[in-house]
């Protein structure tokens, strides 16, 4: 009895200061030196892995990095210029600063806005209904509705809202990675500056149709008239393919663009309210306002 | 009796307007003709607003090697070129003609006679079809003239004309052949010297014993025509289940049928042929079914390209008050329709009505794994994986299981217990899987 | 006038649905199920109805209150579930167990996987495997059915199976003659119309195959499991037999007597834990028809079906995985 065990126990440590010795040769031998800044670098980042630098992961974000040494053409939009100065610091180099930005759903066409002409049944998918038709509104520009933005989300910072059936991106948990922008089968999301305040203006459409088709399928439509693209100061606006689109770089946020659009398709966000001025009362009540 | 081996379903025929002799459409006020009607590059614009144009005059030239021509099919004025909504909802170019008399091109022999010499010689052939614009006329509109000019070191064996005509409704090739035979059989000698073939075979299946023995009778007096009587299996119609019922010969994965020797034509495409080298007549009309349970006249027209969608309702009795789903084409492949302003285009077999209680799918339920979709594909996909991979945007996988070989037949959805959309989500994956691969054949 | 509807093609769709597929698979056991009262008498008739009621309750508790979704106890496959574990069990089986057995099989059967479509093994079959392995000797104690055509109803005698027979006999050293000659055991005619000892739903191979005609004919089944399994099964039995007919039965015997036929039409051919791809069923079917007769010849237990097919579901992902069905254009034959 007593052999047995004495035995077993000689039997196993044998084994396992062997397999150490083995291990220990098996590991100088195969081992890979690997520069410990990418793993510090890879601390700062934020672990989401959403790809939203162009990379797979964040790992592979911070390899990129200390490999190239040049920050200038590599960025985390999730952790943003806080991050990206950590990171300088960690490699001795400088960040430039950056803006925040955010996610901008370009088109207002609700239901109430672009009723609905058709009732669409399949999968629910945007990619699929807009290879498939129109879509319910008959606008072929227009949102689908059907949330391809929503699952691209890695921060469930995008949803789509039951009153108007547009996708509505959270001003918090929006952290601008471009997932919903790759997603989005009719290029409606943009990344756009955060601006002050949270303060932003833009042209909510991208409908491209002459007026009159645009204006029948949509009641906010953008019809390309250029009355934005006169009135604003800094030549921020372009109209090209009859849609007029503001450069949030030029754009100084001075809101004379927005009462001349005769669809309301300029839309306002986080601003204080506006005086009462003359013309005001009739103009047509302001659009719900989903952005 | 032969037919396809792999896969297959059996839908409701319901071949409500076969016994419906073709009806000449009365002429449109106006007709609105989309320039692109075929596969390839969009055709360029020819006339010019306000100008007066004849009945088979040339509106619009195919430039590219994969593009066909487009001619008036009305006489009138030009209104204007302009968009028009096509039969998913997008805008197209197109023509738009407000018609005036019936003035046609005099370089068109308009008289019944049928003219049986074939006179012109190969390359005629193949420039004047080319000219004529004339399309496969089966749906998939691809320009004829392109499968008449065999690639260098290929050999065209046999000319199979498609007269399956498997989706249920529709009647339009099922008419044509009964009416327009002796016409289509020398369209299809015509074919066949263009591409230097001494045998042709027409495919029908034998829910169609009209047509089997009319044609058979027929074919007496031309050499070198069989018609092929085949079991009914939906999709037969397939150039690829085709070639396999009639020659059992498989088309290998990614290629053209010319690779086992075979071209395959629809047999309103012969007739387009016939009309356009012995008459000189372009392709500016075509036969379409408009049909349904509760359209109260199924007829088959003969109509004008470009005439809207709802001057045909209308000759059939008007649209029906439980209406749920207007499709353009058959059941199982044809486009649901956004509006009812859409042209007629050279593609259009059919029109199809359906009422609101069958237009809505049956609710979804989780899959039972059953497997069926597997057993029905005529191509020996697995739908259930392939719409899984691509509802998980998957597509380097997809394109392993081999997701472009997918003809888009719809028999895994139409089979599907749990009623799963697995064609949207293959459709879907298709098109991704394609941009995927000629992103990669750029780099 | 209504909104047109858009959606993709095809607009037309065939009949057959997940809820007839699963209520046509009761209808083809009614046969089954009138065999069985007239053997076991009123006792088959509760174990079913207890089976049934338990199945469907767990269903409707666990999609209500446990996964909050919609309740779909309509659509037949907790029914079927029900049927199915009560054919698997003796008629003389007390409730509780039973009803343990119930919640086993659409607790952790099927709900655990998320429900219908998901579970990787037959709900029915894992019930049942957990009563035989938990409470063996309540599964294994059979009353014996009155005998073929005679008047009244069952005495409450326990008596063995045909398999059980025979395992007994030969571990005693007898040959398979012998035991096939001795009074208490039933014989082919009485295996094929039910006048033996066993579970429910197992003891007549004639009711049994009157169903699987009529899944047939519906096209609920394919001829791709049971062509295989029935195959692979009465070519291993029938080498073992005619290796030594004095040791192992004849492939017949091994048809008709226990599980098989249940398990072959009804179970096997389980369209959720089984593949989807024709050339895979064979594989399954084959595979587990090999294993039945390997655990009945040589296993612990008289019976084997139920372990082959739980074993042959755990494969069914990878066979789906390693046996594609044949593409089109794959292999250019031109003739």
């Amino acid at each position: 009895m007593n052999e047995t065990i004495l035995f077993a126990v000689i039997s196993l440590s044998a084994i396992g200061v062997i397999s150490a010795v083995i291990l220990y040769f098996v590991a100088q031998k195969f081992k890979v030196i690997e520069d410990p800044r990418i793993d510090i670098v890879n601390e700062k980042l934020p672990g989401a892995n959403c790809g939203g630098c162009g990379l797979a992961g964040c790992r592979a974000f911070a390899e990129e990095l200390v490999k190239t040494g040049d920050l200038s053409k590599l960025n985390c939009p999730v952790g943003g210029s806080d991050t990206m100065k950590e990171i300088a610091a960690v490699l001795g180099l400088v960040a430039e600063e950056k803006d925040p930005m955010i996610a901008v759903v370009r088109c207002n066409g609700s239901r109430a806005n672009a009723p609905q002409k058709v009732s669409y049944e399949g999968a629910s998918s945007c990619a699929f209904a807009h290879y498939l038709s129109a879509g319910e509104s008959g606008c072929p520009n227009g949102c689908l509705g059907l949330g391809d933005c929503v699952v691209s989300c890695k921060f469930d910072a995008i949803y789509i809202s039951e009153e108007t059936g547009l996708p509505v991106v959270s001003d918090e948990k929006c952290v601008a990675c471009g997932a919903c922008v790759t997603a989005c089968p009719r290029s409606i999301i943009e990344l756009r500056k955060k601006g002050k305040k949270d303060r932003r203006i833009f042209v909510s459409c991208v409908n491209t149709e002459k007026g009159g088709p645009a204006k029948k399928n949509c009641s906010v439509a953008c019809i390309g008239c250029g009355k934005c693209v006169k009135e604003c100061p800094y030549e921020a606006i372009t109209l090209v393919n009859n849609l007029a689109y503001i450069d949030y770089d030029k754009c100084r946020l001075c809101r004379k663009c927005e009462p001349v659009c005769p669809t309301g398709a300029i839309l306002e966000l986080n601003f204080p309210p506006r005086k009462e001025k003359a013309g005001d009362a009739e103009k047509t009540p302001e659009p719900v306002v989903a952005g | 009796m032969k037919t396809f081996a792999l896969g297959g379903v059996h839908p409701e025929e319901n071949k409500l307007s076969a016994d419906k002799a073709i009806e000449t459409l009365p002429l449109p006020g106006k007709v609105y003709v989309p320039v692109s009607q075929s596969l390839g590059a969009p055709s360029k614009v020819v006339v010019e607003k306000g100008a007066i144009v004849k009945t088979g005059q040339l509106i619009a030239k195919g430039e590219s090697f994969i593009s066909a021509n487009v001619h008036s099919p009305v006489s009138g004025k030009v209104a204007k070129i302009d968009e028009v909504i096509d039969a998913s909802g997008y805008k197209r170019q197109a023509v738009f003609i407000d018609v005036e008399g019936d003035e046609w091109d005099e370089s068109i022999d308009r008289s019944p006679e049928i003219i049986r010499e074939i006179s012109a010689g190969r390359d005629t052939i193949v420039r004047k079809i080319n000219e004529m614009g004339v399309v496969g006329l089966g749906g998939a509109t691809f320009p004829s003239h392109v499968k008449l000019m065999v690639p260098d070191g290929k050999k065209a064996e046999y000319l199979l004309i498609n007269g399956v005509e498997c989706e249920p409704y529709l009647t339009s090739d099922h008419r044509l052949m009964l009416e327009r035979g002796e016409e289509m059989l020398i369209g299809i000698q015509i074919l066949k010297k263009a591409l230097g073939v001494n045998k042709a075979f027409i495919g029908i299946e034998n829910n169609k014993p009209d047509a089997i023995s009319h044609l058979k009778t027929l074919c007496i007096k031309f050499e070198g025509i069989e018609v092929v009587p085949l079991k009914v299996k939906y999709p037969q119609g397939g150039e690829k289940q085709l070639i396999k019922a009639v020659v059992n010969r498989e088309v290998p994965s990614g290629k053209l049928p010319i690779e086992v020797g075979c071209v395959v034509n629809n047999v309103g495409t012969a007739f387009a042929v016939y009309e356009a080298i012995q008459k000189n007549k372009p392709l500016i009309e075509r036969v379409v079914t408009v049909t349904g349970k509760s359209v109260s006249k199924p007829a088959n027209f003969m109509v004008r390209i470009g005439t809207p969608v709802s001057a045909l309702i209308d000759q059939a009795g008007g649209l029906p008050d439980d209406t749920g789903k207007v499709i353009s084409g058959g059941p199982m492949m044809g486009k649901a329709l956004t509006s009812l302003d859409a042209p007629v285009v050279k593609g259009t077999s059919g029109i199809l009505i359906m009422p609101e209680n069958e237009s809505r799918r049956a609710p979804q339920v989780n899959c039972i794994r059953c497997g069926r979709c597997i057993t029905v594909c005529p191509m020996g996909l697995e739908p259930v994986l392939l719409a899984q991979l691509s509802e998980n945007q998957l597509f380097e996988r997809t394109e392993k299981e081999r997701i472009m070989d997918c003809i888009e037949c719809g028999s895994c959805h139409y089979t599907c217990p749990a009623g799963r959309p697995l064609l949207d989500y293959l459709r879907l994956g298709k098109n991704k899987t394609g941009i995927l691969i000629r992103n990669r054949g750029k780099k | 006038m209504n909104l047109l509807t858009v959606s993709g093609s095809p607009h037309v769709h065939a009949h057959q649905n997940v809820k007839s597929i699963m209520y046509g698979v009761v209808i083809a056991m009614i046969p089954a199920i009138f065999v069985s009262v007239y053997f076991f008498g009123i006792d088959a008739a509760r174990v079913l109805l207890i089976s049934v009621l338990a199945c469907l309750f767990f269903e409707w508790v666990i999609q209500k209150y446990l996964i909050k979704g919609p309740v779909t106890i309509n659509d037949g496959s907790a029914l079927v579930t029900g049927v199915l574990l009560a054919f698997n069990v003796p008629s003389n089986l007390p409730a509780w167990i039973l009803i343990v057995g119930a919640l086993v099989s659409i607790g952790i059967g099927k709900m655990s996987f998320g429900g219908l479509g998901k579970n990787p093994f037959n709900p029915a079959l894992v019930g049942r495997v957990f009563l035989l392995i938990s409470f063996p000797v309540q599964m294994t104690s059979w009353p014996v059915p009155k005998a073929l055509f005679a008047e009244g109803v069952t005495d409450a005698i326990t008596g063995p199976t045909t398999l059980g027979v025979l395992k007994e006999g030969l571990d005693a050293g007898k040959s398979v003659q012998e035991i096939m000659a001795s009074p208490n055991f039933p014989g082919y005619v009485n295996d094929l119309m039910g006048a033996q000892g066993g579970s429910l739903g197992e003891i007549s191979a004639l009711a049994l195959l009157l169903g699987a005609i009529y899944m047939f004919s519906r096209r609920i089944i394919t001829w791709h499991i049971p062509t295989a399994y029935i195959g692979s099964a009465v070519v291993f039995s029938g080498i073992l037999w005619l290796i030594d007919p004095t040791h192992y039965i004849d492939p017949l015997m091994h048809l008709l007597a226990g599980g098989m036929i249940l398990g072959v039409f009804y179970m096997a051919t389980d369209m959720v834990s089984s593949p989807m791809t024709p050339r895979g069923q064979i594989v399954f079917g084959v595979g587990a028809g090999l294993l039945t007769i390997l655990i009945r010849v040589w296993g612990a237990y008289p019976e084997g079906v139920s372990f082959a097919i739980l074993i042959m579901n755990a494969f069914t992902p990878l066979i789906n995985n390693a046996f594609k069905p044949k593409r089109f254009g794959e292999v250019v034959k031109n003739g």
